[in-house]
C-alpha cells in the first residue's frame, strides 16, 4: 500500500473507533463529534479559498446554509416517499452549494482583496434577508423541518441514533478532505497557489487569475454546501441562522485559529472552536469573550495557527533541539497559567454582577469561594494576573533566545 | 513571417497628459537578440508593459509574429508565445522553487484549467521541470521555498518562469539588475544558453552585458528610440554618445 494510501487507512479507522473510545461512547460526545466532523467539512472548504486561492469571504454561510435548505427539502420530499437513502441526501446540500458558488463566484471573483470580501459580505447580507423573506422556501422564523429515520433504510440502518449519523458525517468527511487534497494537487490547485501569491505573475504564465479564483470558489461552495446538507440531517431542521454572518465569521475564526497555511489546520481548527463553543458555554456564560481573546492571541502570536504551532515544535523535536526550549517554558508556562486565571477571575465576577445578580455575589472560582462584592477577590485577582504578567514578560526572552538557538532558519522566516 | 517576430508600429502611451512612450516603431527578426538600453525614465519598463499585456498602448500596433497583441492581457499574450521577466523579482513566494518553474509550464503545455489529473503525475511538465532547474543551477534548490532564495537565486529564478514555457519572444527587464560582476557573468552565460533559437529583446543597463549578448541594440530615449543598430553602430554613434551614452562609455 502506497504511503498516502496508509495514511487514509488509519484516519478512516480513527475516525470509525472514535465513538468507541471511553468517554467519547455517550450521546452527548457522539453528538459533539459528529458537530465537529461537519465544522471539519465547513473549514476544509473555506480553507480552499483563504488557505489555498488567498480569497478572505465574509459570507461563507451563504453555500452552507443554501446547501442546508436544499438537503431538508430532499429530506421532506424522502420523507414523502421518494426511495432514497439518507446517506446520500447531503448530495442535494453539494449540488446546491456548486450552483450558488458558480452563480457568486461569477460576480465576487471579478476583484480579489478588499473588493471581493465586502461583495462577499454584501451577498451574505442580502441571502440572509432573503431567507426571512421568502418563507416558502425557506420557512421564514421557524425554518424548514424533516426526519431522517422516515427514510429507506439502506442495510437495516434507520439513522435514528446519533452513532449512525456521526458515520454518514465521518464518511462524507474523508471523502471531502481526498477532493479537496486532489484537487490541490491538480494544475487548477497549483495555479491557486499561484494566484494567492502573485496573481499578476500567474497572468504572465499564461493564466486569467479571476478564471481561477472563480473555479476554487465553485468547488469550495460545494465542499461547504456539502456541509449545510450534513447540518440538516444532523439536526433535522434548517433555520436561516444557517446562512447567517456569524456563522461566516465562525468558520474564518477555525479556519484562522487552525492555521491558514496548513491542510490540517482547518481540520485542527474545526475541531477546537466546536469543542469551546459546546463546552466552553457549559462552564461560563462569558465563553464568546474568551473564544475573541484567543482569536487575537493566535492573530499576534502564532500567525500559523495551531497547525503552525505544531509544525514548528515538530521540526524542532525532529532536530532534537527541543531541549532548551521546553526548559524555556517551564518558566513561562506557570506564569503564563497565572495571568491568565487572574484575568479570568475578574471577568467571571465582572460577569457575575453585570449579567446575573440575581445569583448573588458569592461565588466558587478555582475552587476558592469568594464573595464578589467584597474588594478583596478584585485585588486578589488583579495581584495574581500582574505577578503572572511580569513573570510573563521575564520568561518571554528566555523563551525566543531558545527558540532562535533551536532553529536559526525557523526564526528567520518568523 | 517567421516565428518569434516582433514588430511595433507608432506605438504611444499617455499618462493622463503625460506621454512616456511617444510613437515606438521597431522590427526584431525572428532569433535575434535585441537590446533596448536609454537613460532612467526613458520609458523602457513601460515598453515591455506595453508588449507583454501589462499595460495596453493609447495607440499604435504591436504584432507577435504577425498577429495584433496591442491591448491584450496579460495571459493572452502570454498564450500566443510571449514570456517576460521583471526587472524587481516578481516570482510565488510561498510556493517551492520546483512548483514555481512547474506553474509555467501548465498552460503551455496543454494542461491549462484542468482540475482533475494529479500534477505530480504529468510527466511532460515534471521533466521539463527539473531540466530547467538544471539549467538555471537550482537543481538543488528544488524543494526550497522560493521566499527564502538569495537574491542571485531569486534572479535565477525569475529568468527561469519566463524561458521555462518555451515561448519563441522572450523579454528580459534588466536580467543582472543588482548582480555582482561574477554573478553577472553566469547570468549572462545562463541568457545566451537558454534563449538560442529564440527571440530575446532585453533592457539593460550593464554596457559589457548589452555589448557581449545583442546582435542589435536600440537606443530609446524621452519615450522615442533615436537609434537601432549594432553594438559597434551603436558605439560610434554620436547621437547615441551625446544622449546616453557619454558618461556610461566612459565608466
Amino acid at each position: 500500500m502506497s504511503r498516502a494510501g496508509r495514511r487514509l487507512a488509519v484516519c478512516a479507522a480513527l475516525l470509525a473507533a472514535l465513538p468507541w473510545v471511553p468517554g467519547l461512547d455517550g450521546g452527548f460526545a457522539r453528538s459533539l463529534l459528529t458537530q465537529m466532523g461537519i465544522a471539519a467539512i465547513f473549514a476544509i472548504s473555506y480553507n480552499l479559498l483563504l488557505g489555498q486561492t488567498g480569497l478572505l469571504s465574509f459570507g461563507h454561510a451563504v453555500y452552507f446554509g443554501l446547501g442546508g435548505y436544499a438537503a431538508i427539502h430532499l429530506l421532506r420530499a424522502v420523507n414523502a416517499g421518494l426511495p432514497l437513502p439518507l446517506p446520500l441526501v447531503p448530495l442535494a446540500g453539494l449540488a446546491a452549494g456548486l450552483v450558488a458558488g458558480i452563480a457568486i463566484g461569477a460576480v465576487a471573483t471579478r476583484r480579489a482583496g478588499t473588493i471581493f470580501a465586502l461583495i462577499t459580505l454584501g451577498v451574505g447580507e442580502l441571502v440572509h434577508a432573503a431567507s426571512l423573506m421568502l418563507p416558502a422556501f425557506f420557512g421564514g422564523e421557524e425554518g424548514v423541518t424533516a426526519s431522517r429515520t422516515r427514510a429507506p433504510h439502506l442495510f437495516g440502518l434507520d439513522f435514528g441514533s446519533q452513532v449512525q449519523v456521526y458515520y454518514v458525517v465521518a464518511f462524507w468527511l474523508v471523502a471531502a478532505a481526498l477532493a479537496a487534497l486532489a484537487f490541490m494537487r491538480t494544475p487548477v490547485g497549483r495555479m491557486c497557489n499561484a494566484v494567492r501569491d502573485n496573481p499578476e505573475r500567474a497572468e504572465f504564465i499564461g493564466y486569467n487569475p479571476q478564471r481561477i479564483r472563480f473555479i476554487a470558489c465553485s468547488v469550495a461552495a460545494a465542499l461547504a454546501g456539502l456541509a449545510g446538507g450534513l447540518h440538516a440531517i444532523n439536526y433535522e431542521i434548517v433555520t436561516s441562522e444557517a446562512v447567517g454572518a456569524a456563522r461566516s465569521g465562525e468558520v474564518l475564526l477555525m479556519v484562522y485559529i487552525g492555521g491558514v497555511h496548513h491542510f490540517a489546520g482547518a481540520i485542527l481548527g474545526a475541531v477546537a472552536i466546536t469543542w469551546l463553543q459546546v463546552s466552553l458555554s457549559d462552564y461560563t456564560s462569558a465563553w464568546l469573550l474568551y473564544l475573541g481573546l484567543f482569536f487575537m492571541a493566535i492573530i499576534l502570536y502564532a500567525p500559523g495557527g495551531l497547525a503552525g504551532i505544531l509544525a514548528r515544535h515538530a521540526a524542532i523535536v525532529r532536530a532534537r533541539a527541543a531541549g532548551p526550549v521546553m526548559l524555556a517554558y517551564a518558566f513561562a508556562l506557570p506564569a503564563a497559567l497565572l495571568m491568565i486565571a487572574g484575568s479570568a477571575t475578574l471577568i467571571e465576577i465582572a460577569y457575575r454582577l453585570s449579567t446575573r445578580p440575581e445569583a448573588g455575589a458569592r461565588m466558587r472560582l478555582f475552587w476558592i469561594p469568594m464573595n464578589a462584592a467584597t474588594p478583596w477577590p478584585w485585588i486578589g485577582a488583579a495581584l495574581v494576573a500582574l505577578a503572572g504578567y511580569l513573570l510573563l514578560k521575564r520568561a518571554a526572552p528566555r523563551v525566543r533566545a531558545a527558540w532562535d538557538l533551536a532553529s536559526p532558519a525557523e526564526a528567520v522566516r518568523g | 513571417m517567421a516565428e518569434g517576430a516582433l514588430r511595433l508600429r507608432g506605438v504611444h502611451k499617455s499618462f493622463g497628459a503625460t506621454a512616456i512612450i511617444r510613437g515606438v516603431s521597431l522590427d526584431v527578426a525572428a532569433g535575434e537578440r535585441h537590446a533596448i538600453i536609454g537613460p532612467n525614465g526613458a520609458g523602457k519598463s513601460t515598453l515591455f508593459n506595453l508588449v507583454s499585456g501589462r499595460l495596453a498602448p493609447t495607440r499604435g500596433s504591436i504584432l507577435l509574429d504577425g498577429a495584433e497583441i496591442a491591448g491584450k492581457r496579460a495571459y493572452e499574450v502570454s498564450r500566443l508565445g510571449l514570456a517576460r521577466s521583471f526587472q524587481v523579482t516578481n516570482i510565488f513566494p510561498r510556493m517551492s522553487v520546483f512548483e514555481n518553474i512547474r506553474a509555467s509550464l501548465f498552460w503551455p503545455l496543454g494542461h491549462r484549467y484542468d482540475f482533475w489529473r494529479d500534477a505530480a503525475r504529468l510527466a511532460d511538465v515534471n521533466e521539463r521541470a527539473a531540466h530547467t532547474l538544471e539549467r538555471i543551477g537550482l537543481a538543488d534548490r528544488r524543494d526550497a521555498m522560493a521566499g527564502v532564495l538569495t537574491y542571485a537565486e531569486q534572479r535565477a529564478l525569475e529568468i527561469g518562469i519566463a524561458i521555462a514555457g518555451g515561448a519563441g519572444v522572450i523579454l528580459l527587464d534588466e536580467p543582472t539588475a543588482g548582480m555582482s560582476r561574477a554573478e553577472t557573468e553566469k547570468a549572462v552565460e545562463l541568457i545566451r544558453e537558454v534563449t538560442r533559437g529564440r527571440t530575446l529583446v532585453m533592457v539593460e543597463h550593464d554596457m559589457g552585458v548589452v555589448f557581449g549578448l545583442a546582435d542589435r541594440v536600440s537606443v530609446l530615449v524621452y519615450g522615442e528610440i533615436v537609434a537601432t543598430g549594432t553594438p559597434a553602430n551603436i558605439r560610434v554613434n554620436e547621437a547615441v554618445q551625446s544622449a546616453y551614452l557619454g558618461s556610461a562609455a566612459h565608466a
